[in-house]
């Protein structure tokens, strides 16, 4: 299995070589995003102010994380359902994201707005939220936090095992790898 | 009449949560190992290595097994001849909740009101359903339940004359439409009969029923593996990835209903498929 080791930010260069089902190993700053954070986040887009955070060329990580225990910098972060998020994320793809960490379906106008943006779907396995936080080495608090735990936090990921899901020339890992073992009648 | 104290009642559902958050039930972590060798899809095949490398590192380190640490649901068979005294049982099952949830420190995902949404910030109130039964004992079955699979679950009340293959179309249709945003690997619960609200919680009751166990009834016990059968053709695999181990079990429950209807509940048990009992 090959792994590709690919850093934030990222650039248009990097992101053109990636196809759905390549295994990543991310590193350097994510930026968690959740439901609230979204929605805070559009609402200023709307008011026309500038963004807390700079989004731009940066990897967004749909995540709120367990309540962090004595003696360890982060509690368990997995990543949560991206359709959630589908009605704002065309307007955080127009500030620069070039990549979306989450899991699950995406509305098809979605993934065809992150094609337009040259922005990559990566996919992170869900229920393994202790592991994947054991990739995160640095945490700090980025904007908004009157959110509490949904606040944006900035995540210093090493080699933080992803798939890509939908890559930006159509590639869909989900759909293809369905049709790839689905058995149909008669077979 | 034998008496229990409330914060007994308390102290149990508190461990009951933390041990569900941290550690994966043992037959749940043997469907992974059993995954682990039989998935063919090697996107499959490492999702069940991460889950198996996953669940030993939380129950190691006490960490949760995953960040969606869930409502807590919680079935008391409460014994007619046990009398809970020093409080309500409500309220130590409550409390118990909410020490599980600020001592382990695990994620508060409950808002007070459906629309206002504001969170209560100790993970509390729990879904609570209790029956008298016989003896005098008291037994806790508890499941943090995660919103990811609770949001593709589904009910229908369906024509009773169309019988079992309607219910295994609408089955099928569930985990299919539900593809990967449920977290699979899941288990599935199916509720069939009663009212709507029966069969809905039939198939939440369906759930603590461990992967690999069927119904006693053989009919029904043949009708899961049925339909273990046809939700594992759709392809989906083990976090959507494609792969034949979409499901890991599927478990039937059934109740009398009336000669005019037929309520179907499909209830989605995530990877994260967490789950204690206990009895007092």
């Amino acid at each position: 299995m090959v792994i590709k080791r690919v850093n934030t930010p990222l650039t248009d260069e990097v992101v053109q070589t990636l196809a759905a089902g390549d295994h990543v190993a991310l590193s350097g700053k994510i930026y968690t995003v959740s439901d609230a954070a979204h929605k805070k986040l559009v609402q200023y887009l709307g008011y026309g102010r500038k963004l807390p955070v700079d989004l731009s060329n940066q990897v967004i990580y749909y995540a709120v994380a367990t309540p962090t225990p004595p003696g360890r910098i982060l509690g368990s972060a997995g990543p949560t359902t991206a359709e959630r998020m589908d009605d704002y994320t065309p307007a955080l793809l127009g500030q620069g994201v070039k990549g979306v960490i989450a899991k699950g379906y995406r509305k098809a106008e979605v993934l065809q707005a992150m094609r337009h943006h040259r922005a990559v779907y990566f996919g992170a396995t869900c229920g393994i939220a202790t592991l994947l936080s054991m990739y995160i080495k640095k945490v700090r608090l980025a904007a908004y936090p009157q959110l509490g735990a949904e606040a944006i936090y900035e995540y210093t990921a090493v080699d933080l095992p992803l798939v890509v899901n939908n890559d930006i020339h159509g590639g869909d890992l989900q759909r293809e790898g369905r049709i790839a073992y689905a058995i149909t009648q008669g077979n | 009449m034998r008496t229990v104290e409330a914060m007994l009642v308390a102290e149990v559902v508190a461990r009951l949560c933390e041990e569900a958050n941290f550690v994966l039930e043992e037959n749940i972590h043997s469907a992974f190992q059993r995954g682990f060798e039989e998935e063919i899809s090697p996107y499959g095949k490492e999702v069940f290595a991460q889950l198996l490398s996953n669940a030993a590192i939380a129950a190691k380190n006490r960490l949760p097994i995953c960040q969606d640490t869930g409502i807590v649901v919680v079935f008391i068979d409460l014994g007619q001849d046990v009398q809970v005294t020093g409080g309500s049982l409500y309220g130590a099952i409550t409390e118990g909740v909410r020490d599980a949830y600020q001592r382990g420190y695990l994620r508060k995902s409950v808002v007070n009101d459906p629309i206002e949404r504001t969170n209560t910030k100790d993970n509390t109130p729990p879904v609570i359903h209790c029956r008298i039964v016989d003896g005098d004992r008291i037994k806790i079955s508890l499941m943090p339940k995660s919103a990811g699979s609770e949001n593709m679950s589904t009910a229908k009340m369906v024509n009773p004359s169309k019988g079992w293959e309607v219910i295994k179309e609408f089955v099928v249709d569930t985990v299919e439409r539900a593809g990967p945003n449920p977290c699979p690997p899941l288990v599935v619960g199916v509720g069939i009969g009663g009212t709507l609200e029966k069969a809905a919680l039939i198939s939440k009751e369906a759930l603590f029923r461990p992967v690999g166990h069927r119904h006693p009834e053989e009919i029904k016990a043949h009708m899961e593996d049925e339909l273990l059968d046809a939700v594992n053709k759709l392809g989906i695999g083990p976090m959507g990835r494609g792969g034949r181990i979409t499901v890991l079990d599927v478990h039937i429950e059934t109740y009398p209903t009336h000669m005019a209807s037929m309520a179907v509940a499909v209830n989605l048990l995530c990877c994260a498929a967490r789950y204690k009992t206990a009895e007092i």
